[in-house]
Parts: structure tokens; sequence; C-alpha cells
């Protein structure tokens, strides 16, 4: 039978990750499915990651800094807003769309499983043509950091490899907020996405061109100036503006921390507003 | 211990409504109002009711996906919404609607997912979906992928896919809608087969009549939010005086009923097409159909027929009339 094994050993329990494995695996082998829409993909989530970059390059080379960057510099920002995005939008990018599976009654569906909804969200899109934006960003850090002239010593070590797992925790995060958002305003991906889709716009640019108030407002409240451009002012021995002060670059972390446990608590409000509880 | 147990439940919903050009009036809507009943283990009972009567909204809060405005559920022992995934682990769901299965993948690939789901072992696994195929033919399109699948055979997927787990309670909303014939029959043998053989309890909805009288014993009737009959088909026919229908297509026209000498309790409707078709409503619990057709027979040669069961829509509007008189 083409069918996958559970385990070599057919009385072998079943762990969280033997279940993990399935249930990932399963959605690569749907999505390979569709052959040739599925490269179309790949394809064209490069091609972002391509434009997006065009769109950084044609700014710093006519302003020769941008934000008190040079094109290498900027290069590191980008580099690492670009895989912490990519990484929060595989593992929790179908929130998105999660007024449609509401409406289409599919949350239901995933009410009666004995797993929690977030797991079967989380593994029912992972998207491998999302791994195109991945691999373009990867290789967009590994260039900035080489060409930016940076001083390593542990700490940098440490801070270049915290950042984008910290980022891709903020992402999700905001991926989870987002989609706990439409449990209440069901027509809400627009006003989602301006969370998602805008913070990393934000992520990806030198912070210190931003107006003073917004500098505040995406490094405090939302914080997508600590996903990659707080860091990098640290790793390349920057001052920052007077609204991201370079010792936000540790911040990350514990933003990560903190935002992800808010949204989390956001989730559980928006099931239990589902169900009905004391509402 | 009953299965299911529900005593004094409801559910009202919020709704917004329009007062004026801008502002909005919050209303409640009374779906579930005060029902009450139990479910022993290894029953077959039959939820039916009008569309809007309350049906879904009580399945909702049954499976764990709603909770009561008030009143008590326990399924399986559980309180379904704070235990939603232990109670998830014993009862068995099928949405008529709705897919659980892996749609772009062959349909043989779901089960081992959902096998894992319910942390059942290969060798716990495996030998279930084996008879389940078995049992519902499933062999010849089991390396089908899932939306290639014509709605009988997913359908006979998604009841597999809803039982591997042994459930001791399957709840099925509208399982036989759209499909043909055969496969309905082929539905109902098998759940009838799963009762009998493993003891699973059985609460299904359904627009079909013979759904409820080829499986279950027993009736709930929902109306308006309010439980309107409870107890066996039998009785609910009586109840509500539900008559079949007989049309008859002859071989020559006849065009006056009254060459048919019909017994008592039987009554000609209507005469259609030229004296072709005559329809003949009879009351099931004196004549048989057979008699019915002896009548017409000895009068004209009989070239087609078919039989009409009472509708479940009819029947639920004649016993809430009769109920309310």
């Amino acid at each position: 039978m083409a069918s996958p094994r559970v385990t070599r050993d057919p009385h072998a329990r079943v762990t969280n990750l033997v279940l993990l494995k399935l249930l990932v695996s399963a959605r690569l082998r749907s999505q390979l499915a569709y052959r040739g829409s599925f490269l179309s993909d790949v394809a064209g989530q490069v091609l972002l990651g391509v434009t997006e970059f065009v769109e950084l390059y044609a700014i710093v080379h006519n302003v020769s800094t941008f934000g008190g960057m040079t094109l290498a510099q900027t290069l590191v920002v980008f580099g690492l807003a670009s895989v912490a995005f990519a990484l929060g939008d595989l593992l929790m990018g179908e929130t998105d769309s999660m007024s449609e599976t509401i409406r289409s009654g599919k949350l239901e569906v995933l009410l009666v499983r004995p797993l929690p909804v977030l797991l079967q969200l989380a593994t029912s899109d992972f998207q491998l043509r999302r791994v195109g934006r991945l691999l373009f960003g990867a290789a967009a850090l590994v260039v900035a950091l080489l060409l930016a002239d940076i001083q390593w010593d542990p700490a940098k070590i440490l801070l270049a490899t915290i950042t984008p797992l910290a980022g891709a925790a903020i992402f999700c995060a905001l991926f989870l907020g987002a989609g706990a958002m439409q449990f209440w305003i069901l027509d809400g991906r627009q006003f989602a996405n301006a969370f998602t889709y805008g913070g990393r716009y934000v992520a990806s640019m030198p912070g210190a061109a931003l107006f003073f108030p917004i500098q505040i407002f995406f490094t405090f409240v939302i914080p997508a100036t600590l996903v990659a451009y707080a860091p990098s002012l640290v790793i390349l021995d920057l001052d920052g503006p007077a609204g991201i002060p370079a010792w936000t670059g540790w911040l990350g972390l514990p933003a990560a921390v903190v935002l992800s446990g808010l949204m989390l608590l956001l989730w559980r409000a928006a099931i239990k507003k589902y169900t009905g509880a004391g509402g | 211990m009953p299965i299911i147990e529900v005593e004094n439940l409801s559910r009202e919903f919020q709704v917004m409504e329009s007062a004026g050009r801008f502002r909005r009036r919050r209303k409640a809507v009374h779906a579930v109002r005060g029902i009450d009943f139990t479910v022993e283990p290894g029953e077959a009972v039959g939820y039916i009711g009008a569309n809007g009567a309350g049906k879904s909204t009580t399945i909702k809060m049954l499976t764990g996906v709603l909770v009561p405005s008030s009143g008590r559920v326990t399924v399986c022992g559980f309180n379904p919404v704070p235990q939603r995934k232990a109670l998830a682990r014993k009862i068995g769901v099928v949405f008529g609607q709705r897919s659980q299965l892996w749609w772009d993948l062959p349909l043989q690939d779901s089960y081992p997912i959902l096998g894992a789901m319910h942390r059942m072992s290969e060798a716990d696994w495996r030998p279930r979906f084996r008879e389940l195929a078995d049992q519902m033919d499933l062999g010849e399109f089991l390396s089908t992928p899932v939306r290639q699948l014509s709605l009988g055979q997913r359908m006979r997927g998604e009841v597999a896919a809803a039982l591997l787990h042994r459930p001791e309670l399957v709840i099925l909303d509208e399982p036989t809608i759209g499909l043909d014939m055969i496969s309905k029959e082929k539905l109902r043998q098998f759940l009838d087969a799963e009762r009998r053989e493993n003891g699973t309890t059985l609460l299904l909805t359904t627009h079909d009549m013979s759904d409820i009288q080829r499986l279950c014993q027993r009736v709930l009737v929902v109306d308006d939010g309010v439980i309107a009959y409870d107890g066996p088909l039998t009785g609910l026919v009586e109840v509500a005086g539900a008559v079949r229908t007989m049309v008859v297509d002859l071989a020559t026209p006849v065009h006056s009923a009254a060459l048919f000498s019909l017994p008592d309790g039987a009554v000609h409707q209507s005469i259609e097409a030229d004296g072709i078709r005559h329809s003949v409503s009879f009351d099931p619990r004196r004549l048989s159909a057979a008699t019915v057709l002896a009548a017409i027979s000895s009068a004209a040669e009989v070239a087609d027929l078919s039989l009409h069961e009472p509708d479940i829509e009819h029947l639920v509007r004649q016993l809430y009339g009769s109920a309310r008189r």
C-alpha cells in the first residue's frame, strides 16, 4: 500500500513528533498534487523577494545612504526581515484566511478532532512554496553579512543567530493575532493584513527613515523594527535614531515572548468567542 | 448510564438588525428553548425537524462546538465544550456538507493521519481500517484523490473516517443528502450493522424518511426550538396521521375514478395525462400497498407504479398542527 508508514513497529505509541511528521507530510504531498501550480508558486515567491530587493536598491542607489545605512547594511536589514517573515508565514500563514475557514464551516471540522485547532491550522498550510521566499531571504542575508564589513565578536554572533528566530516568532504572533481578529471582524482580512504585511514592510527598511512617532509605534507597540533593524544596529556598530536606540537590538527575543503570549491569549479568547462562552 | 443527557438546554443568538438608517439593534433569537432528552448506549435516534428548527444548534452543543446559553449537556460523561478534546476521542461526527478528509490526497492517505490524531498505533487502526474499507467497498477508489470521488464514494469515506477510532457515539448531520438510492442503502446497511455488532450509538439528522425507517427505533422531532415528539416512528405516523401515496400509470386511459372499487382507507386523489396517471392515497396502518394495487389492477392494466412516503417536513407540520389545535 502506498500510504505512509506511521512507524516501523506497528505497536509503537503515537508520539507528538510522529503525528506532526504525518500532518506536515500530508500537507506537502497535497501541494505536490498540483505540480505545475506548485512550481509557478515557488517562482512567484522568489520573484516577489527579488522585486522587494530591487525597490530597496533603487532607493539606496539614489540617496547613497538610506536612514544612515549603506547598501550592504540595508541588505542586512532586508535579509533578516525576509528570513523572519518567511518563517512566520510558513508556520502561521493559514490564519490569514481565518474568516474563510470560519465561514465555510471548516473550523467545526477542526473543533471535533482531539487536537488543538492551532496545531491543525499550522500544519494544514505548511506551504512549501513559501520556502522559495525563505531561500531568497537567507541568500540575501548571507551575502549582506559578508559584504557589510562586520567586526564579529561572540555577542554579535549570538545576536545574529537568535534574531531570525525571534523575528519569526514575532511574525508568527502577528499572524496569529491577525487570525484571531477575524473572529470579531468577519471581513477583517484586509485590516489584519495591515499588521502582517505592513509589519513586514516596516521590518525590512532602515527604521531611521521613519517619522519619529512611527518609530516609537513600530518598536514598542508593534515590534516590527525589532525584527531586523534594531539588531542590525548592534551587529553593524551603528547608533540608532531617537525612537529606536541601539540597545533595543537586544529586545527582539523578549518582545517575541511577550507578543506571542499576548496573541495566544487573544487566540484563546477568539476560540471561546466562537464557541460562545461568556458571550 | 445514558450516553447523552440533555437537560433544559437552551441557546440564543444575538443578531444585529437594522433600526433606522445607521443604528443597529441587538435582538436575541432563541434557536433552542429548554429541550430535555436522554439517549441510552446502543440506541439509534433520528433527530428531525424543519430547516431552522434547531437541529444543527443542538448538534453543535452536543459535539462541543457551541456552549449552551443555559441548561446542561453531558455526552459520554463529558461536558462537551470544556472537555472537547477528550470528547472528540469518544465520538465520531459526520457533517454531510463538510469534508474531514484530505482533499488533494488519495482517500487511503487520510486514515493514517486520523489514526495518529486519535493516538492509535498502526496495529490498532490498520485492522479497523481494513474492516471498514471492506464493509463499505472502499477498495476500488482508495487510491483516488478525495476531490475526484463522487459524492456517494466520498460519503462512504467520510463515515469510515468518523468510525476509525471506534467511537461510542456517532453523530451524523444529513449523511444521505444528495446520495443516489444505492449509496444511501449501502450506508444505511453499514450503519445498522455497526450498531448491532459494536453497540455504537447513532444520532442522525435527516430529511429522508427512509433513513429513519431503516435505521432508527426512536425519533425526536424538534420544532421551533422545542421537542415536539419523542417516541417510536410508528407513533409519529399515528399522531400525524401520515398517508402513503401510490401513483399508477395505466396501459389504457380510465376517465372515471368510480371504475376502481377501492377498499376502505384508500382515497382516489387525481387523474392526470388524459386518464393514464392516477394517484391514490391510503392509510398504511389499515391497508397494504398490495391490496391497493390489486384493487386498481382488477379494473385496468397497470403499466408502471411508484410509491411515495409521507415526507418528514409534511409529517412535522401535521404533527405540530395537531398539537396546537
